[in-house]
């Protein structure tokens, strides 16, 4: 999926244990940088992405050439300001940009498919760990993510409850809900359902299962919007037509978005990859790991948490964030949070939303002068 | 600042750990943590107060007193304030239980419906009272459950909750209220404030 130029790559020599039982060693982790580490080594973030971006997380994207996912939050003069901190991210294990994935080779030089490794947010994110020993830094500055990149901040901080100063999950969730996995499914059933995907043994990208992966790409995408931000940008829009054709093309311009959205995606996403994160995604409970009690998992930790939510995101709606801020306020924690008016849906982290971005902007720099 | 939030932080020790229960702007919550080394923490319902807070580098939760304060264990703040909201909320009673719950000790400040300048207004104008520190109309007041500093007084110790200090105010006059000058403070103040503990 990727070209191997323009991606930097940290090979993990240690192994690394996995939640499923298997154990993996000397496998590449990919990851970007932006700005510059100062000297004191304490203004870094580790930003961790969600289900379908990567590490390339501002400017040009290397690979597809397109704006990175969090053009609008990162970069400098803004919330996440690039002139001031050092600004790290990795694609997640996994995944398809360089990181150790279904698309990489095993030893017998074989792809692997189906049959890497099932890989948990857990093991994510202690491979993303081996990043703070390869740079020298032995406290970060702030972790931050939206999304499954929340879900990576919370599971980060538990694992490594002294390894970051503030902690900034957003519009995410302690536990995938019932709802989140069912969308999953729908995803994943798309994919396998298309005769291309053959077990996951397919091997070219022209013989891909790429109409499987749009159509899970189209749904998920649904799930990404609020119905009164789809009503205001298309509402019952025709598509460049004066009225129906009676029949099964795009009459719609929301039908026609959405084709879009699936068929761009399948240029830059593997299939396969999208099976194993969305299993991650699943399987995260972090309560669970801590016997029911997700107070449990952030005792040990002394970080300044700041938890955003937003208005219209039902996919990872407020009450799932406060439960967080719940459990942190149960054991004395210092936590801030706020959710922001936004009609932009699930995606609004992703966006240009003012109350958002000055709400990030303020809550680091305010953090970071009283370092 | 408000006269008000110097006679509440004259109330705290330093170092201690507050919550300001509506922080609104965070006004009261930037002076305890510039001045005492207060670890404060803020609870406010307006989204815009909200981020006048977060700009401040302070820490605050957007939530609903009636509603959040739950989630705080017993006794986890040295000090829970609550500044002239008490008479605002649907149960005024519960919330003085959450906060009493919360907190060691509470600082609660109602404005006084007792005080003279409100008496005198209905008695005379026969208008719903309009004063500095009563000043919306009574069709868009948030004030549910007005009360004198009479009542807050007696209703408190019918509680059997245990009063440290009350303090009357008036402009920048503050003074102690007791049983025998009940009477006179609760004509003279517009503002109580109460340091209590359960």
């Amino acid at each position: 999926m990727n070209t191997e130029k323009n991606i930097k790559t940290l090979i993990v020599n240690k192994p690394l244990k996995l939640d499923c039982g298997k154990t993996i060693k000397d496998f590449p982790v990919a990851y970007e940088t932006y700005g510059s580490l100062n000297s004191e080594k304490d203004n870094a973030i580790l930003v961790f992405h969600a289900l379908t971006g990567d590490q390339f997380v501002t400017g040009i994207n290397p690979v597809t050439k397109k704006e990175g996912w969090w053009s609008y939050a990162v970069g400098p003069g803004k919330a996440i300001d690039t002139n001031k901190y050092f600004v790290i991210c990795s694609n997640v294990i996994g995944g398809c940009m360089g990181s150790y994935g279904p698309s990489h080779k095993d030893p017998d030089q074989k792809i692997f498919g189906t049959n890497f490794p099932v890989i948990t947010i857990n093991d994510m994110v202690n491979a993303q760990y081996n990043l703070l020993d390869h740079f020298g830094i032995d406290k970060l500055f702030s972790i931050t993510g939206g999304s499954m990149g929340g879900m990576q901040v919370l599971q980060f901080i538990s694992n490594f409850p002294n390894k970051s100063k503030t902690v900034i999950p957003i519009a995410t969730t302690s536990s995938h809900s019932a709802q989140n996995i069912a969308f999953n499914e729908l995803g994943r059933q798309a994919i396998t359902a298309d005769s291309n995907w053959k077990d996951g043994n397919y091997t070219s990208k022209e013989t891909n299962p790429g109409k499987g992966l749009a159509v899970a790409r189209m749904a998920a995408h649904i799930t990404y919007l609020s119905k009164k931000g789809l009503q205001e940008k298309f509402g019952r829009k025709l598509q460049e037509r004066e009225d129906f054709k009676f029949g099964f093309d795009a009459d719609f311009q929301i039908e026609s978005y959405l084709r879009y959205q699936g068929s761009v995606f399948v240029d830059r996403f593997d299939a396969n990859s999208y099976l194993y994160i969305t299993r991650a995604m699943d399987y995260f409970d972090l309560a669970k790991q801590f016997n029911g009690n997700l107070s449990e998992a952030f005792k040990n930790t002394n970080a300044k948490f700041f938890i955003i939510s937003f208005t219209s995101d039902w996919l990872y709606p407020t009450q799932e964030n406060k439960d967080i801020v719940i459990a942190l306020n149960s054991i004395g924690a210092d936590v801030g949070f706020v959710e922001i008016e936004s009609d932009k849906g699930h995606d609004s982290f992703l966006l240009d939303v003012p109350d958002f971005l000055s709400a990030l902007k303020n809550f680091l720099d305010k953090s970071f002068e009283e370092n | 600042m408000k006269n008000e939030f110097q006679v509440i932080a004259d109330l705290i020790e330093k170092d201690k750990k507050v919550l300001d229960v509506g922080c609104a702007d965070g006004t009261l919550m930037k002076f305890l943590k510039d001045n005492k080394n207060i670890n404060i923490r803020g609870l406010e319902i307006s989204k815009e107060k909200v981020q006048e807070c977060i700009a401040k580098g302070l820490t605050v939760i957007e939530g609903n007193a009636e509603k959040d304060l739950k989630q705080f264990p017993d006794k986890s703040f040295d000090y829970v304030v609550l500044s002239q909201t008490l008479q605002a909320f649907l149960n005024p009673e519960l919330v003085l239980d959450e906060l009493l719950r919360v907190g060691k000790k509470a600082i609660v400040t109602i404005p006084n419906f007792g005080y003279w300048k409100v008496r005198f207004h209905l008695l005379f104008k026969g208008t719903m009272p309009v004063t500095k520190t009563l000043p919306d109309e009574w069709y868009n007041t948030p004030n549910l459950h007005m009360c004198t500093i009479k009542d807050f007084f007696r209703f408190v110790k019918s509680k059997d909750i245990k009063i440290f200090k009350s303090l009357a105010l008036n402009n920048l006059n503050s003074s102690i209220i007791n049983d025998s000058n009940l009477g006179v403070k609760n004509l003279f103040a517009d503002l109580g404030i109460f340091l209590i503990e359960k």
